[in-house]
């Protein structure tokens, strides 16, 4: 029984308060604070270490990312293409490598912004503590990949309607109740990143400038009428 | 003909004393701040040397400004938008603060704290940034007047070029010659700053053509601070966000001059309103290096041609406005008569900041160990000027002479012209030969003359009603609002939430 209320605690009622945080304090942020939407790069304190940092952590773990949703949206195309033997191999191999790049990435960050001091003075508790759970959650996604294979084809199959499942209103459990406890701990990991998310510096993931590619060169801003 | 106005600027270098007044006033109303500590949005450059931050100019090393491949287009040389992608976490020609320095105070609380001991305490120098004791290496000003070192001097990207000889007259007369270039945002007409922003957060304000940097808007992508050649945007590293010269625009907007004019001990700054001709702004920018100069001065509209008058009143812009440009000295100095010049127009952001070049007349010159005067020869030859023809063409003039040589020879012209006047050692006959040589008039020599040396305040800054202060004030009542940060911002700027 306490098992079953500790998963309706952990995969039913802590989604929905992350998703809600999420939801509510990024859109009161950026109507209320809209000055604090930046990314606050470091790189004018350090310029040396920056590159095989940040680059290596951006490039992982947006393809990561990507994979996720990807798995989410389109589940059947992902079984689909897992059918042969080669093709799952190779999806696996690649997501794993994009994830030991993403961890090789935060490492180098975390590195840099303890060893130096100019740097430090200007990263915050939050920014710690986002470190911390990215650092955890980096890790158990590369042990699920190590331990629990084929991830790419049981998202697809058992988490991806456990997502919808939420998305639809409809939460249903009976999928995540039976994954490892490794796989848990990523999952609820997850949501809690997501639910601290419009609290840290991540925000400015949502403000990817788009228009820039296709704006023209110039801005000019006129007070009266034209 | 899309007529706009711009509030333009002009630097009389002849006058500068290099005393930084101009630096502290800025420094002290606008980047006395946590982050900005570092922040010049004006200063004093001794030429030649390598600037701040240290050798700017050498566009090798920090790829600013834009780039014409000579068949119609027109790229930002460091990142624009085909580069974004792929380099929008790592911006690869952005300048780190070793470039600038580490700004620094001193443990004054050493002197009051410290145990008793046989010793006198010191303050020694500590960081501003991590607080710790650091070695200074570097500073504002480093190498103002040249530290009494020729190395800066040597360092300077303007001495390419040069022959022999030319390198020979820096050193003429026993030391090293110099001048000063005081610097501000040059609040181009093509700025490489706005292009390069991805999120849109530089903008030009129509009305004044002021550059600024939304601070709401700003997401820390850095771009602008790469791409602006004049290395005149920068990043606030607390904040996160990028700063630069705003051109004390609430102080015109109340009728004043900005803090570094209104400050400048040699009165060499003038400001005021030039109307120009915005559909022109990118053939001109794409011009050959020889016609820059040339093609920039022709953007620029005469505020007294009626049909000029008449498009400028169709573009909305006011009588007012329009009056500011007739009276602007800056058009007198950069139109008629030819003798203030944009700084490395070669960089093709259009700046708006006009300098007169410096005059460097040899008065005496040294053999074994002798100093001959010779003030009989006074400010006779340009080319054998201290400050060689080269250096102020490279500066000036795209790295082609012409056009510095018209403006020395007026202002030699000029001098010649109140010697006879003045002085009587000059015959008239040769005055005025001089100044037929230098395509001026006694009468230009004249206003010349008068607006160099005897300018008030009204004729050195014609500043143009803008009204947008009263505009604000009928929305929001401004005592409501004293001691806070601004309109519309909830709390003071901080790094993150």
């Amino acid at each position: 029984m306490s098992q079953h209320f500790l998963d309706q605690f952990l995969f039913v009622a802590l989604p929905y308060v992350c998703l809600f945080t999420f939801l509510l304090v990024t859109v009161a942020r950026y109507r209320m604070q809209s000055y604090s939407y930046s990314s606050l790069s470091s790189q004018f304190l350090e310029n040396e270490h920056h590159f095989w940092a940040v680059v290596p952590f951006h490039y992982g773990i947006l393809v990561v990312t990507a994979g996720h949703l990807i798995a989410f949206l389109i589940p059947r195309t992902i079984l689909a293409w897992n059918s042969h033997p080669l093709r799952l191999y190779v999806l696996e191999v690649s997501a794993l490598a994009f994830g030991l790049l993403t961890l090789v990435g935060l490492v180098g960050v975390i590195v840099r912004r303890f060893s130096n001091t100019k740097i430090r003075t200007v990263t915050t508790f939050t920014d710690w503590l986002l470190f911390a759970m990215l650092l955890l959650q980096t890790i158990s996604g590369i042990s699920v990949a190590l331990f629990h294979p084929w991830g790419s084809a049981w998202f697809a199959s058992n988490l991806s309607p456990y997502l919808w499942s939420i998305f639809k209103l409809g939460p249903d459990v009976t999928y995540v109740a039976a994954m490892p406890h490794m796989v848990k701990f990523h999952i609820v990991l997850a949501f809690l990143t997501i639910g601290f998310f419009p609290f840290t510096r991540l925000v400015h993931v949502l403000v990817i400038p788009n228009p820039f590619l296709w704006r023209k060169p110039q801005v000019v801003r006129w007070y009266r009428k034209r | 003909m899309d007529v706009r106005s711009q509030v333009s600027m002009v630097f009389h270098l002849d006058k500068c004393i290099g005393c930084h007044t101009c630096s502290v006033a800025c420094k002290n109303i606008w980047t006395d701040r946590k982050g900005a500590d570092y922040m010049w949005w004006n200063n004093v450059e001794t030429k030649p040397g390598t600037g701040y931050p240290t050798k700017w100019e050498d566009q090798s090393k920090y790829n600013g400004g834009w780039h014409s491949n000579g068949n119609g287009r027109l790229r930002i040389k460091s990142i624009g938008k085909a580069r974004i992608v792929p380099n929008i976490f790592h911006n690869p020609h952005m300048p780190s603060m070793d470039d600038y320095y580490e700004p620094w105070t001193y443990d004054y609380q050493n002197l009051f704290n410290a145990p008793e001991g046989s010793d006198q305490p010191t303050a020694e120098p500590i960081s501003m940034i991590d607080g710790k004791k650091i070695d200074v290496q570097s500073g504002p000003n480093w190498d103002d007047d040249l530290g009494g070192s020729p190395l800066y001097a040597a360092n300077d990207p303007n001495l390419e070029g040069l022959t022999e000889q030319q390198k020979l007259q820096l050193s003429s007369v026993e030391r090293l010659v110099f001048f000063y270039l005081p610097r501000i945002c040059n609040h181009c007409l093509n700025p490489c700053c706005v292009a390069s922003c991805p999120s849109g957060a530089l903008y030009k304000r129509g009305e004044d053509g002021i550059v600024l940097v939304d601070q709401k808007k700003c997401r820390a992508w850095r771009s602008c601070v790469s791409a602006c050649p004049y290395k005149k945007v920068y990043f606030n590293w607390f904040t996160g966000k990028s700063e630069k010269c705003i051109l004390c625009y609430p102080r015109l907007e109340t009728g004043q001059a900005p803090a570094c004019f209104h400050s400048c001990v040699g009165r060499i700054r003038y400001l005021g309103v030039l109307l120009y001709d915005a559909d022109r702004i990118e053939d001109v920018a794409k011009l050959p290096d020889d016609e820059l100069v040339e093609g920039h001065r022709s953007m620029i509209l005469d505020p007294h041609d009626p049909e000029v008058i008449a498009n400028a009143k169709k573009c909305g812009i006011s009588d007012g406005v329009i009056e500011a440009a007739q009276n602007s000295p800056v058009y007198r100095f950069v139109m008629e008569w030819k003798i203030a010049l944009p700084p490395h127009i070669e960089y093709r952001t259009l700046p708006m900041l006009f300098y007169v070049p410096p005059m460097s007349p040899v008065q005496a010159s040294k053999e074994d160990d002798v100093i001959h005067h010779s003030s009989d020869n006074l400010f006779h030859d340009i080319d054998s000027s201290r400050v060689p023809m080269q250096f102020l063409a490279n500066l000036f003039g795209a790295g082609h002479e012409g056009v510095v040589r018209y403006a020395l020879a007026k202002q030699k012209a000029v001098r010649w012209h109140r010697r006879a006047e003045t002085v009587g050692d000059i015959d008239r006959e040769t005055a005025d030969r001089m100044l037929r040589e230098a395509d001026c008039t006694r009468e230009e020599a004249e206003e010349i003359y008068k607006l160099t040396a005897l300018c008030t305040y009204e004729d050195r800054f014609v500043i143009p009603p803008m009204h947008r202060e009263q505009a604000i004030e009928m929305m929001k009542e401004p005592h409501e609002h004293r001691e806070e940060t601004g309109f519309g911002f909830v709390g003071g700027p901080q790094r993150g939430m």
